[in-house]
């Protein structure tokens, strides 16, 4: 303790005393670490990986834009509001598709949002420790499994138990709900590849999504917070209402965008299922509809000119769309409390 | 009752605090005294606490010191069923609240819980409830509301709940500091602010006893001393048990002591338990001296 004389100021060991002098400048030392040639070698090819992905999306907007400008040139804004698809007569455009899409992505919705927000409350909370993680990797399978399996089991299966349901729905709520009615009530073969049905095929493919959105923000809700709920003599349900649902909710809102960009894109199941229309349907429960995605699946291969022009166009409104949307749930689930680790 | 006779310490309700002599407010909640026989308790195969006896008077304080990892906490939460919550926890022995075992079987744990409140470590407030509503989500969570209140949604405040609050406010020491700011999320407090709206989030339910575990170690100087004389004021109204490594504060707050220890291949168990002036002036176990004067743990 020898060593505390008194000295003034920050100067080193050598030196007398310094004079602060206004405006007397020091030299200031670098404290950049120098990097080794491996350290520039390795960020060199980390940064050339990341870049890579940024340029593969732009490269697609780019290639969609320039592919789609004939179609665009020829129709002008009405690319957007045509019903018909004829490129031979001039004429076609992509309102029916786009009002399909998002139809059928609805319907999807409706039924993935309730079932998925169900099963992720019940792994996080409910299940008990020995069943809490074979659930997890389930619904991550179910994930995994390709869509063209959902597509095939949405056909030859799903349809023919749904079509009794969709009857027994536009029946018994037809009279009520105008658009629940279809031209031929009493034929079953009425209610086929309808946007119904194709709609909840394509919910069980949005449904893990939603599921491990929504569970992993509520297995996030703090400890502490939900002991205090249940400290207070909360009932598992009012903890959950009190700690776990406040703090999952942007998890929960983002779980539903997210499934929706999914539900958008989703091409195959639609397209097995789905019988084409050209029209603005308003009725989901009758045979017939369309999507963006399943119709460019149906005509690329016979469509060259303008109307190859007229599709690269619709699959260039579809990115752009799901694009959105899906920015849209990684700025919802980023910007709350409970988003910040999670990943989209 | 003869076991527990063997224990010094009062072992019946103590008259301290009579019916007459506690505010109107609480006239629905009664300082009770809880009695822990023979509690012993596992996680798994491990075993952390051995029969552990402790009568907890009512209308006091008592403070359960000990050094970390010897069941002091675990037997606190063994206290309000919070032990049971942790996967693979078990337990022997009984715990009675005014006589009653509150692991009864026909008992729900919720039940317990709501008449033996809990303050905890960590300040846990309900960040994105406004303080007005953290004081009274006891009751919407206890479904105890009559109106039938329900979480998260608005309703008309009755001069009821105002005055509810006003009161736990009060008591927990909080209220000159946020009276004028009932509004605000309970999150934008500090965080002395913070584990006294717990505090008065806890009396809000009026509960009979108040467990408190550590609930100063992550506050300041300042806010220590403030929630220690909270915790003299409540101790009147509320029977109160508290985990604390800090041996002033032990000394401070509590009437009645209870020295725990984890040592020589033993769970935890009680070595010395009395009147605090007693346990920290006379101590009669060379370890309970050791560890209050600060020779171990």
């Amino acid at each position: 303790m020898s060593t505390l004389t008194p000295t003034q100021g920050p100067a080193g060991p050598a030196g007398p005393p310094p004079v602060l002098v206004a405006g007397a400048e020091r030299a200031r030392r670098s404290i950049v670490a120098k990097p080794t040639p491996a350290d520039v070698g390795f960020v060199a090819a980390v940064r050339g990986a990341a870049i890579s992905t940024l340029v593969v999306m732009v490269l697609i907007a780019f290639f969609l834009a320039l592919g789609a400008w004939p179609a665009f040139e020829s129709q002008g804004w009405r690319f957007l509001t045509t019903q018909e698809w004829l490129p031979e007569a001039g004429t076609f455009g992509i309102a029916s598709l786009l009002w399909g899409t998002v139809l059928i992505a609805l319907i999807a919705l409706a039924v993935a949002v309730p079932i998925g927000f169900g099963a992720a409350l019940f792994i996080s909370e409910y299940a008990p420790p020995w069943l809490r993680r074979p659930m997890v990797t389930l619904v991550d399978l179910m994930a995994a499994v390709p869509a063209i399996i959902y597509a095939l089991w949405g056909f030859f299966f799903l349809q023919g138990q749904l079509l009794q349901v969709a009857q027994w729905i536009s029946v018994h709520l037809g009279p009520f709900l105008p658009f629940l009615r279809v031209t031929t009530p009493d034929s079953l073969s009425g209610y086929t590849s309808s946007a119904f049905i194709a709609g909840v095929a394509t919910g069980a493919v949005v449904l893990p999504t939603v599921t491990s959105i929504m569970r992993e923000v509520f297995a996030q809700a703090p400890q502490g917070e939900r002991e205090g709920a249940i400290a207070l003599g909360a009932t598992r349900w009012g903890m959950i209402r009190a700690v776990v649902l406040p703090f999952g909710r942007s998890g929960i809102v983002g779980g539903v965008i997210l499934g929706l960009g999914r539900a958008l894109g989703e091409t195959i199941i639609v397209y097995t299922i789905i019988a084409p229309t050209f029209t603005l349907t308003t009725r989901p429960l009758e045979s017939g509809s369309n999507t963006i995605a399943a119709h460019i699946a149906a005509k690329y291969s016979e469509s060259n000119g303008v109307g190859l022009a007229g599709l690269l166009g619709a699959g260039l409104v579809l990115f752009v769309f799901t694009l959105f949307i899906n920015t849209l749930a990684g700025v919802v689930v980023r910007r709350s409390r409970s988003g910040a680790a999670t990943e989209i | 009752m003869t076991r527990l006779d063997r224990k010094e310490g009062p072992v019946a309700p103590t008259p301290a605090a009579g019916p007459t002599a506690r505010p109107a407010h609480r006239a629905d909640a009664t300082p009770a005294a809880l009695v822990a026989e023979q509690v012993s308790a596992w996680f798994g195969d491990h075993q952390v606490l051995e029969d552990v006896d402790l009568t907890m008077a009512a209308g006091r304080v008592t403070a359960l010191i000990g050094p970390s990892g010897c069941g002091k906490s675990t037997f606190l939460r063994i206290l309000n069923r919070m032990h049971e919550l942790v996967p693979g926890a078990s337990l022997a022995g009984r715990v009675l609240l005014e006589g009653q075992d509150v692991y009864d079987p026909a008992l729900r744990p919720l039940e317990s819980r709501r008449r033996i409140g809990m303050v905890f470590q960590k300040a846990n407030p309900f960040p994105t409830m406004s303080i007005y509503d953290n004081v009274l989500a006891g009751l919407a969570l206890t479904g105890r509301d009559a109106r039938g209140a329900a979480l998260g949604r608005r309703r008309r405040r009755t001069d009821e709940d105002d005055a509810l609050v006003e009161r736990s406010l009060r008591s927990a020491g909080l209220w000159d500091e946020v009276r004028g700011r009932l509004g605000t999320p309970g999150a934008s407090l500090s965080g002395g602010q913070q584990q006294r709206l717990c505090i008065a989030r806890s009396l809000a339910v009026r509960p009979d006893v108040l467990l408190m575990d550590e609930p100063c170690s992550a506050l300041d100087p300042t806010s220590t001393r403030r929630v220690e004389e909270t915790i003299r004021e409540i101790a009147a109204e509320v029977t109160v048990v508290i985990v604390t490594h800090n041996m002033q504060q032990a000394q401070r707050v509590s009437d009645h002591c209870a020295f725990f220890l984890a040592a020589e291949g033993r769970p935890g168990h009680i070595v010395e338990q009395g009147p605090t002036a007693d346990v920290f002036g006379r101590p009669q176990d060379p370890r309970t001296d050791d560890y209050v004067n600060g020779r171990f743990g």
